[in-house]
């Protein structure tokens, strides 16, 4: 061990990595059952990236006309692609009014009917009857719904006394021959280093839009978690399929939610044509995010953009009643009004798609489980390990996730991820930590702590970022994920060369950028490797030299090793579960996705 | 024992000042530095920024000096969109949220300095241990009596509308720190944020603890030290009124008494 170093040691049965809405709900669902549980968490719970989640939350509760869960699931697959997993889409969508009654309970200040209900609105790709209709399927507490709750599950955490670790940043897993048995961190406060020894690590560390330049989520959004995957010889799974949101503002990249056109908003092109209802006859506007963006994206690019520049579309609210604005979008009314000078009751937004939402991550089972494929079989349990929310890939989303079952994932999922961790930890004795166990974080830390190189994080990561913007961008070809290819390996050879000018050990920003840059690198090149590999269109993978989906060579999950080391990246891939949960639907055949 | 003025060791000095060559529109940004590390007072660095070359928000200018012009700067930051409520500052000297703060409000020199009357970390970060703790004191979640609906409690919209003003606190201090009853006693006054979410719990239709919830409100200083100085409305970047629920809370306690 390194001199200078020591930890201090901490014995838990479970610990949590990251606070958003499926930390907190795992958290919260361990220490109900009586596990001894830590949650690690980089900023206080309160400011994690869930609490920018705006539209709302998906489950069939029918408060607005009929509604079932099996359409919830049959939206939510063709939604997918045909690429997300029919029993984990099946849990997702049988739990999901459960979990939502929950939440309510939990005490979510969620909008009303005039009758005391939950008010749920239009959302992209939400249909009723297979297909037929629109669905009000949405919960919404105006268009705050990811503060409300993450606000109240925090508050949850406090009535259970939960133990947090705030602002301390996770830098690896402690594996012992193929198990997980803790997770080492670093107190951002003090720089000291803590090791925790538990039988089960949950990672819930959320999506890394941070690898592309212009995003919706937040400077913190790195995936810290995907990258200590990848370095413990673990694979990421469907990571070439990132979802660019229709509307992030242009220039700032700040969402405005989609809920704006489930309540009536649309998008125009410099003719002033709704042209979404030549691409989606039937959903037009509430057509799924990929078409959306596709959509404008042509727009753009054959001339039609509006703006100087013709460069961006604009969003039109200033049709509707200024009291529904009010009402049900005043966050966003107040975000384009600070961000682009807008007053939404006069004026259009104008509006980019803006990279919003990783579909890949760490594989799991529905259980929260984390898979690898080993001697050829494809869900190979990792012991010791769980994911949830954004960082896994459990697949629901598939190809392509809809708007609003990004936040049903994580209190579904991390609800799921507190019973099984009970369940298997039954009178299970707390695994002994390997001799070196964290030597590999120390290694880490020591590493770029001492980094003496020329070139500064914040220039590398500038490059990485220009690189996957430009090149792993809404339409793909072989020739620009090629060259994306060759950019991302560039940066990566550039490593050795890297500069952290603050060698304080208290608060070292510059030190956790670093590493939070470090785990970005190699999550950026495991999406394009993924996306050079995928040689057909499915979801929110759009390839012009294969614009065409290829269920017969393609209708599997990708998985990505690689090697942190060197830089090199490996594929192979896991078949989709072809199958459901129950007997009480089929398994939905694939066909043409059409809106 | 009072004092009117900083103890020595606190009193800043001049810092370095980096300099923007070739620039033509030059904002200067004033910003207040410290560190733990080495015993030194705090002082004031000088940076000039290009504005041609930077965002429009105040925090877009400390983004680009840290990426640009000196990494050891720190303070915190996340969404970039006035929502998790990380980047809250005394800008101009006011507190807010750099990331919603527009460069071209502000006339001059940029000041920036912590939270004030808060313990400083490092740099622009402040120690909120406390203020959290006073947060978790109001017990912020919902507290029924009896069995619990097999679906969601109702709630008429008018009563939902009673939230409204008060759920989208976003825990950034700005108002507290900004409040002179709470520099004097923090430590026992809770607090315009704290009471805000306090008041958020009472004037939910749904929560049956209002006596209980009183309660623990009720003591000369955890309440009674709001003087409607309403500089916590002010500061507010969300536009919420804390005094105001302060008031709301003390009408209660004379309702009930």
């Amino acid at each position: 061990m390194t001199a200078s170093y020591s930890f201090n040691d901490h014995t838990f049965d479970v610990v949590v990595v990251g606070a958003g809405g499926a930390g907190l709900r795992a958290t919260l669902g361990c220490v109900e059952r009586g596990l001894k549980t830590a949650n690690i968490t980089k900023v206080f719970p309160t400011r994690s990236h869930t609490v920018a989640a705006q539209g709302g939350v998906a489950a069939s509760l029918g408060n607005m006309g009929p509604d079932d869960w099996r359409w919830h699931m049959y939206d939510t697959v063709k939604g997918s692609d045909w690429l997300g997993d029919q029993d984990a889409i099946e849990y997702l969508c049988r739990h999901a009014p459960d979990a939502v009654y929950e939440l309510e309970h939990f005490g979510v200040p969620f909008s009303r009917t005039e009758d005391g209900k939950i008010y749920q609105r239009p959302f992209g790709g939400m249909t009723t009857n297979f297909g037929e209709g629109i669905a009000q399927r949405t919960c919404a507490a105006a268009d705050r719904t990811g503060h409300a709750m993450l606000h109240t599950l925090y508050g949850q955490s406090v009535r259970h006394n939960a133990e947090f670790f705030i602002e301390y940043f996770a830098i690896d897993l402690i594996m012992d021959n193929g198990k997980c048995v803790g997770v080492v961190a670093l107190d951002m406060a003090t720089g000291e280093l803590h090791r925790f020894r538990s039988s089960i690590v949950i990672l819930a560390t959320g999506g890394y839009g941070r690898a592309f330049f212009s995003a919706t989520s937040a400077h913190t959004c790195t995936g810290d978690g995907n990258a200590m995957v990848l370095r413990a010889g673990l694979p990421l799974q469907d990571m070439e399929f990132v979802q660019f949101h229709p509307t992030g503002i242009y220039g700032a990249g700040c969402l405005i939610t989609e809920g704006a056109r489930g309540e009536g908003g649309y998008v125009v092109n410099s003719a002033g044509e709704r042209f979404m209802e030549r691409y989606a006859p039937s959903a037009k506007d509430l057509a799924s995010r990929d078409v959306v963006s596709r959509a404008m994206t042509i727009e753009i690019r054959e001339g039609r953009g509006v703006g100087p520049n013709k460069d961006h579309i604009y969003l039109h609210l200033d049709h509707l009643d200024p009291k529904i604005l009010h009402e049900r979008l005043p966050g966003i009314s107040e975000s384009a009004r600070i961000f682009a000078g807008v007053d939404v009751t006069k004026e259009p937004i104008p509006v980019l798609p803006t990279v919003h939402y990783n579909m890949g991550g760490i594989p799991t089972n529905y259980h929260g489980e984390v898979l690898t494929l080993k001697d050829g079989n494809p869900d190979t349990v990792v012991p010791g390990l769980m994911a949830i929310g954004e960082a896994a890939c459990v697949s629901v989303h598939g190809a392509n996730r809809l708007g609003s079952n990004s936040l049903i994932d994580l209190v579904v999922f991390g609800r799921a991820a507190g019973i099984r961790a009970a369940e298997l930890l039954k009178d299970k004795a707390k695994p002994e930590l390997p001799k070196d166990a964290g030597e590999n974080s120390i290694t880490r830390l020591d590493h770029f702590r001492n980094a003496k190189g020329s070139t500064p994080t914040a220039a590398l990561r500038l490059k990485m970022q220009r690189a996957m913007q430009e090149d792993v961008a809404v339409f793909r070809t072989g020739e620009t994920l090629r060259q994306g290819k060759k950019r991302v390996a560039d940066v990566f050879a550039e490593m050795p060369d890297i500069r952290v000018s603050d060698r304080s050990l208290i608060w070292n920003s510059d030190l956790i950028e670093t590493l939070e840059f470090d785990n970005l690198i190699v999550q950026a090149i495991a999406t394009v490797e993924g996306a050079v590999g995928r040689e057909e269109s499915r979801g929110a993978h759009a390839r012009e030299d294969f614009p065409n989906r290829d269920d017969e060579k393609w209708m599997k999950h990708t998985l990505c090793w690689v090697d942190t080391k060197t830089g090199a990246p490996s594929v192979d891939y896991r078949p989709v579960h072809a199958y459901t949960l129950s007997d009480e639907i089929e398994y939905i055949k694939p066909k043409a996705r059409v809106y | 024992m009072v004092q009117l003025s900083l103890p020595k060791n606190s009193v800043p000095t001049e810092g370095k000042t980096f300099k923007a060559e070739g620039a033509k529109r030059v904002k200067r940004f004033r910003i207040y530095r410290w560190s733990p590390d080495d015993n030194q007072n705090p002082r004031i660095d000088t940076y000039e920024v290009d504005l041609d070359k930077c965002g429009p928000m105040v925090l877009d200018a400390l983004i680009k000096i840290k990426n640009e012009i000196d990494q050891t700067l720190t303070f915190r930051r996340s969404c970039r969109e006035g929502i998790c409520g990380s980047c809250a500052m005394n800008i101009d000297g006011a507190n807010t949220l750099a990331c919603t703060k527009g460069i071209d409000e502000i006339g001059g020199d940029v000041k920036i300095y912590p939270l004030p009357h808060m313990p400083v970390v490092k740099d622009l970060v402040p120690d909120l241990t406390n203020f959290y703790a006073q947060h978790a004191y109001v017990q912020p979640w919902l507290q029924t009596k009896g069995e619990e609906p097999k679906k969601e409690w109702s709630q008429s919209p008018a009563d939902r509308e009673k939230l409204d003003g008060l759920y989208e606190c976003i825990l950034c201090a700005c108002c507290s720190t900004s409040c002179p009853s709470y520099w004097w006693n923090g430590d026992r006054y809770l607090g315009p944020a704290a009471l805000l979410q306090a008041y958020r719990w009472l004037a939910d239709s749904r929560d049956q603890q209002t006596n209980e919830r009183l309660d623990l409100l009720e003591d000369p200083f955890k309440l009674y030290r709001c003087h409607t100085i309403m500089n916590c409305a002010k500061a507010c970047p969300k536009g919420l009124n804390p005094a105001k629920a302060i008031a709301e809370i003390k009408q209660m306690m004379v309702d009930r008494a």
